[in-house]
């Protein structure tokens, strides 16, 4: 009785969450799921704001819903569906882990037209897009590595996936130019948006000796962390996290998803939709890099600088050879760059990185 | 693997931080279901206190004033639980969720405006000579006076459980409400109070992430710590002491397993990150293999006329 109880208050509070839309079509509704929420201050609050971004361009032509602090796995596909059966035409789904779900999903709704952040599964009516973070971590890494004194730099990992294990490489390779004695303490902390966890795990790597935290979780706790403890220098994640500048934050990646967002649900009200993958960098503009702080020695600033730029006209690419993976196998020759396939599948760590990937 | 770059100093001194929050809400949760009650508002009592201790303490300055708000928001909350359970006589769970749902929003709603604010530091208490004590002190006597609160907390209400006319009429009232009821006790006004009890005690638990553990404000922040102390009562089989063994054991576990992954332990880390839950579950299930068995009236509803 408890059980039937508890999954009928369940359904309830989900139906008031998102029935309160299923009236009139004319307009283009747009649906978006959220894996943590809108204020994270971090990955859910900018697509968020490319959400913000749509209604301010479309006006009345459009109608946005949101479902906040989904979890990764059936329930997002529970959420997902309600939206389709509410009359959504187009459905953001913003986090890796609601992959299988949108398939799943997209099966039985071939007219409502599906994106999914982070993935590489597609079908017809489901398209992947992201960004090209790992370039970002270029900027960072090479920061990072300039800057330690103690020549550890700790890294929070969200989950052993291709995109996190990509920023991770890139950082360290670029830490590795600048700081030849660097070496990356890697936690996994098995979460996306967990604030008490997530500053756990910047106290742990700071006592263990970190000067530099990397996050590649959604939240501003481990900037709070960094604070608290004071000389440790922290990156924005996903979003600028300004209210730390100018220590610890000394830079960060700011995902800009608007200009897609608004793309793809005009292409949807001209009829002109297609199954795409779209990833994008620096130079389009869906990577943004934060204001580099006076924190930063001018000189190192000056540095990271070029290398954005290098980044952002195609001169240079992160994962440029000579480069081992980290069993000391060649991966790729002098002068040669990673091709995209590869990247979007990363599972392996480069050479000099310590630990094992979770499998 | 480099198991000297954990310092075990700081590794207590971490662990006693990351489970005090759990305490709060735990306890506060056991008084309440030892008088009949399950409410499982615990995450939404929570993350109310987390932004009322924060919002206080800021506006304020004082993070001492911040944690009595935090109580106060808390227990406000638990208020319309009472009202919902004891007056209108509404279903438990249902009126429980409803609060973590009721409190997730209502904290959004009240934290707007204090997204990356950096709140007032509360002091460590200064112990004097103990501090000095190589290795146990600076572990044990560097805390701020919330986290010894939490022990005294613990201690004092399995001393009043145990020892006290008034714990004996709460557990009368969680066994069977019809022969409190019958013995003139006022079933619903002693259940209200450790509603009450219950809510203060998840605020300031809340409070504690916010003002001390993080500390900021962001939405959402307990992140299922509600959760973890709502089962953390049914495997304590509702005894304070095993409550407490069991949070130290999920903080303990989860700063330990943080620590051996900064320290590169071989260990996969699917089992490190499962291990907090795994052992607390598994140590709590072997202890409680005496008969130590819910409050009979747990969960169920009382009227005088029934």
């Amino acid at each position: 009785m408890k059980l039937t109880k508890l999954l009928t208050s369940a359904a309830i509070a989900l139906g008031l969450a998102t029935a309160a839309h299923a009236d009139g079509h004319e307009k283009t509704k747009v649906g978006f799921v959220f894996v943590g929420p809108v204020g994270d201050g971090g990955w859910t609050y900018e697509h968020n704001q490319g959400r913000l971004a749509v209604e301010e361009e479309f006006g009345d032509a459009v109608e946005t819903v949101f479902v906040e602090n989904v979890a990764e796995g059936p329930d997002s596909e529970r959420v997902m569906t309600q939206m389709a059966l509410d009359g959504a035409d187009l459905i953001f789904t913003t986090s890796f882990g609601y992959m299988d779900p949108t398939i799943n999903v997209a099966k039985k709704f071939p007219d409502v037209k599906f994106e999914h952040a982070t993935g590489y599964k597609r079908a017809d009516n489901v398209s992947t897009y992201s960004a090209r973070f790992y370039e970002g971590r270029a900027i960072q890494g090479h920061i990072a590595g300039s800057m330690t004194k103690s020549n550890i730099i700790g890294y929070i990992g969200s989950y052993p996936i291709p995109e996190v294990i990509r920023g991770i490489n890139s950082a360290y390779i670029h830490a590795k130019k600048v700081n030849p004695d660097v070496q990356f303490k890697i936690v996994w902390a098995y979460t996306w948006f967990d604030p008490a966890k997530e500053a756990d795990a910047a106290k742990v790597l700071i006592e263990q000796g970190a000067d530099v935290v990397l996050q590649h979780t959604d939240s501003t706790a481990p900037q709070a962390a960094a604070q608290e403890a004071g000389n440790v220098i922290t990156f924005g994640q996903a979003s600028d996290m300004a209210q730390y500048a100018p220590t610890p934050r000394v830079s960060s990646i700011i995902d800009n998803w608007a200009p897609y967002y608004i793309a793809r649900t005009k292409a949807v009200m001209d009829g002109t939709w297609e199954s795409t993958d779209t990833w994008d960098g620096i130079g389009p503009g869906m990577v943004g890099i934060g204001e580099i702080t006076d924190a930063v020695p001018a000189e190192v600033k000056e540095q990271a600088l070029a290398l954005k730029e290098s980044i952002a006209s195609g001169a240079y690419h992160p994962f440029t050879g000579p480069i081992n993976k980290q069993d000391g196998s060649a991966w790729l020759a002098e002068g040669e760059t990673a091709d995209d396939g590869t990247l979007a599948g990363m599972n392996f760590y480069v050479e000099g990185i310590e630990g094992d990937i979770p499998q | 693997m480099d198991l000297s770059a954990i310092n075990p100093i700081l590794f207590v001194a971490g662990f006693l931080v990351a489970a005090t929050p759990l305490i709060f809400a735990a306890i506060g949760e056991l008084v309440v279901e030892k008088s009949g009650v399950l409410n499982l508002g615990v995450e939404g009592m929570m993350i109310t206190g987390a932004i009322c201790g924060f919002a206080v303490a800021v506006e304020t300055g004082s993070p001492l004033l911040g944690f009595a708000a935090a109580a106060a928001g808390g227990a406000l909350l638990s208020l319309l639980f009472a009202f919902l359970t004891q007056i209108a006589l509404a279903n438990q769970v249902a009126s429980g969720l409803a609060l973590t749902l009721f409190g997730l929003g209502l904290s959004a709603l009240l934290g707007q405006s204090y997204v990356g604010v950096k709140p007032p530091r509360l002091g460590d208490i200064d112990f004097g000579p103990l501090a000095d004590i190589p290795v146990i002190g600076p572990a044990v006597f560097t805390h701020d006076i919330i986290l010894y609160l939490g022990l005294a907390l613990v201690a004092a209400t399995w001393a009043v459980l145990k020892f006290t006319r008034a714990g004996l009429v709460l557990r009368a009232v969680g066994e069977s409400h019809d022969a409190a009821h019958a013995l003139g006790y006022h079933v619903k006004r002693i259940r209200t109070f450790a509603i009450m009890f219950g809510g203060a005690c998840a605020g300031v638990g809340g409070a504690y992430i916010s003002l001390i553990r993080v500390p900021q404000w962001t939405e959402g922040m307990t992140a299922g710590i509600g959760w973890i102390a709502l089962a953390l009562v049914v495997f304590a089989s509702w005894k304070p002491g095993r409550l407490l063994l069991g949070a130290y054991l999920f903080g303990g576990i989860t700063q330990l397993q943080l620590n051996l992954q900064g320290a590169g332990v071989a260990i996969p880390v699917e089992y490190l990150a499962m291990s907090p839950y795994l052992i607390t579950i598994i140590v709590l299930v072997i202890l409680s293999a005496d008969k130590s068995a819910a409050p009979a009236s747990l969960g169920r509803t009382f009227h005088a006329s029934q």
